[in-house]
């Protein structure tokens, strides 16, 4: 027979501490070590939108003969190409560049938006906001800018958006 | 002599557990059915919390901190048995784990055990993640934003999801499927998966012994009402959550973001995977060939059949024209080459046809019963010493040629429950003076039931059973790994003086006739 004890309180009492043991490890993993996001001086910054770029070609009129070659059902005065402008974004803090990236469009034909996403930890107080943005390939530079002073306080995440009307958006709002 | 430094390490915990709750309720032996007895207690205090809960994103957090604070002794109970419980069944799937990898028990016949084991772990995992979630508290968002990074990471995805957890973007909708996957479509996957886990396996049993149940069920309750499961403060997507009380049993992968990109994780995560799964081809191991039928020896009884620890053997109906109803046929694929099948051929009887070769229902090629019954008679003609011990031994437990001395021989069978009863006599018979059966330790054999079968056989309790006219003084059951060579070497020594002390008995009883 394999050894063990025959003597039954000691066998619970090795019984009461293998589970003790067990039940300690369950405890301790279930919370510890406890792990520190950001440290109590930073705030975040998340930019996060969807953005279709412009097409990279413009639409151009059909002319009177090319309509007429058509059939009836399919004469749209435009004809457009589907594929979009991949989308140029840089942000800068304090002057200094903190992101910069080209997200091509996806699909087949390159005719989706772009998902940004990004997050960056910074030190929480007052900082100068450079955001800039080219979503055409037909336009030099950057068709989209905001230079903005912002404060932010520790933990706080300052959220980056765009929106076609209004452009880059600020949440919470700063003044 | 001892094997390699994993399974000694395996072999010193399950020796410390045997001393402390004995063979009978040694964990160890009996994880998988713990883990199906802490999701039985995962499962009704999570039916239990359904009902207070709030599923609203508004609702969610009061609603868990009601149960916790207001009816604490109930739905809090419940939360903290659900959360411990959830927690402990990694711990004791990990050991599962650990044992089959320690033991060699996740190559060969057992592949696919392995391999689907891997998969179940992930998906109790992401069903734990879910669960997370649902408190939508401080922790629920770090988990949310991370599950969505690393949804976003793959190319089905996108990258929208992540917009889902800025400030104001979270919706109700989304939410609910969140909660829809964990009460309904993450477990009906893992009980699936628990299935196909299992389902090359016979007697498969899913409740651990009730005193270890007790056990568990106790401590873990004694767990929930010393240090409840608490939550965080309440989600807020405008702010990021500074300190966090992680859960590692299932958010481990998480504080990879801070370190790696969302596709480096996904690698790593992947390449464990892989490799884990990938373990039965990396440490091969060569099987002996399946166990053969004759028809001419066969009577279609279905002992084997029952015996089969891996439901390698099918009945079906008679093809040879006999006049039984039944034959078996063995799947080479699903054969272990254990022998237990040869074992429980009632015509695997060595006092059969002594003059010829022994022929059986169904045997092994490698070791035939003929073989076993050759071995045995030479064997035994080939001592000297007194008085004569036989011990049949397997492949796993402890090699029985470790206990060679001149009364003493060691017979090695590929797993104690090969043996036939009858053999046990027939040693008897050719002038042994008793027969030990080692093998695998009690409750943890190598191919599952040998070692139990051969108890049951040997009691009365299974066919086919050890007959009445054997001297079941003269026989012992020990089994023993290889560690123990002290603990059977004693229990042979007092088997030894036994014998001595029935054989004094028997020569004086002749001697005054």
């Amino acid at each position: 027979m394999m050894a063990e004890f025959k003597n039954k309180p000691l066998r619970y009492l090795l019984q009461a501490i293998n589970y003790t043991v067990f039940m300690a490890l369950v405890w301790y993993f279930a919370t510890s070590p406890s792990i520190k996001i950001i440290a109590d001086d930073e705030a975040m910054i998340t930019v996060a939108f969807s953005h279709a770029g412009q097409l990279r070609e413009p639409c151009r009129r059909l002319t009177q003969e090319e309509l007429n070659a058509l059939p009836p059902n399919m004469r749209k005065p435009e004809d457009c190409p589907r594929e979009r402008s991949p989308v140029r974004i840089e942000i800068g803090l304090d002057g200094e560049k903190l992101y910069s990236e080209s997200l091509q469009p996806p699909g087949l034909f390159e005719d989706g938006g772009v998902d940004v996403y990004y997050r960056k930890k910074i030190p929480a107080g007052a900082h100068q906001l450079s955001l800039k943005m080219n979503d055409s390939v037909r336009i030099e530079g950057f068709n989209h800018n905001l230079e903005q002073q912002i404060h932010v306080t520790p933990a706080q995440i300052l959220l980056i958006g765009f929106e076609n009307r209004y452009g880059f958006t600020l949440s919470p709002e700063q003044n | 002599m001892l094997v390699n430094p994993v399974k000694r390490a395996y072999l010193a915990l399950e020796s410390w557990f045997n001393l402390s709750f004995g063979t009978e309720w040694n964990p160890l032996y009996h994880l998988g059915t713990l883990s199906f007895f802490l999701l039985w207690i995962i499962l009704i205090s999570g039916l239990y919390l359904f009902v207070p809960y709030n599923g609203s994103i508004a609702g969610a957090y009061a609603s868990v901190e009601y149960m916790t604070h207001e009816q604490w002794y109930l739905a809090g109970v419940m939360r903290s048995l659900h959360r411990y419980a959830s927690d402990a069944v990694v711990v004791t799937i990990l050991l599962h784990l650990f044992k089959e990898f320690a033991s060699g028990r996740f190559r060969g016949f057992r592949w696919f055990s392995w391999v689907t084991g891997v998969p179940t772990l992930w998906m109790l995992v992401t069903l734990g993640i879910t669960g997370y979630w649902l408190v939508w508290d401080e922790l629920a968002q770090y988990v949310a934003v991370g599950s969505a990074q690393l949804m976003d990471a793959l190319p089905i995805f996108s990258g929208a999801m992540t917009r889902n957890f800025v400030s104001g973007g979270m919706t109700d909708r989304f939410f609910i499927l969140v909660e829809f996957l964990h009460l309904l479509g993450q477990p009906l996957i893992l009980v699936f998966m628990l299935w196909l886990h299992v389902k090359r396996m016979s007697h498969v049993s899913i409740n651990p012994p009730r005193g270890l149940a007790m056990g568990t069920f106790f401590a873990l309750l004694v767990l929930s009402l010393y240090q409840p499961a608490l939550s965080h403060a309440p989600a807020n997507l405008a702010r990021v959550p500074q300190e966090l009380h992680i859960d590692w049993f299932y958010l481990n992968v998480y504080p990879l973001l801070e370190l790696w990109s969302p596709q480096d994780v996904w690698i790593f995560t992947t390449a464990v995977t892989v490799l884990l799964m990938a373990m039965p081809w990396l440490m091969p191991k060569k099987e002996g060939p399946a166990a053969v039928v004759d028809l001419d020896h066969c009577n279609g009884c279905g002992i084997c059949f029952e015996d089969c620890p891996f439901d390698a053997i099918t009945m079906q109906a008679r093809t040879d024209g006999a006049r039984y109803e039944h034959e078996v046929v063995v799947n080479p694929s699903l054969c272990a080459s254990c022998g237990i099948c040869a074992g429980s051929c009632p015509a695997s009887n060595p006092f059969r046809s002594s003059r010829e070769t022994l022929k059986t229902g169904i045997d092994m090629p490698q070791l035939p019963v003929d073989e076993m019954r050759r071995l045995t008679r030479e064997t035994v003609e080939a001592m000297s010493g007194d008085p004569k011990i036989i011990v049949f031994g397997c492949e796993h437990g402890l090699n029985v040629d470790r206990l060679k001395r001149d009364d003493t021989r060691g017979i090695k069978l590929i797993c104690s429950g090969m043996l036939p009863p009858t053999l046990v006599e027939y040693t008897l018979k050719q002038g042994a003076d008793g027969v030990m059966v080692t093998g695998c330790r009690q409750n943890d054999c190598f191919f599952r039931f040998g070692n139990s079968w051969t108890r049951l056989r040997f009691g009365g309790e299974r066919k086919p059973i050890l007959r009445a006219r054997a001297e079941r003084e003269r026989i012992r059951v020990h089994g023993a790994a290889e560690p123990d060579l002290r603990s059977i070497e004693a229990d042979l020594a007092s088997f030894r003086k036994h014998l001595v002390e029935m054989n004094q008995a028997v020569a004086s009883a002749a001697q005054s006739e």
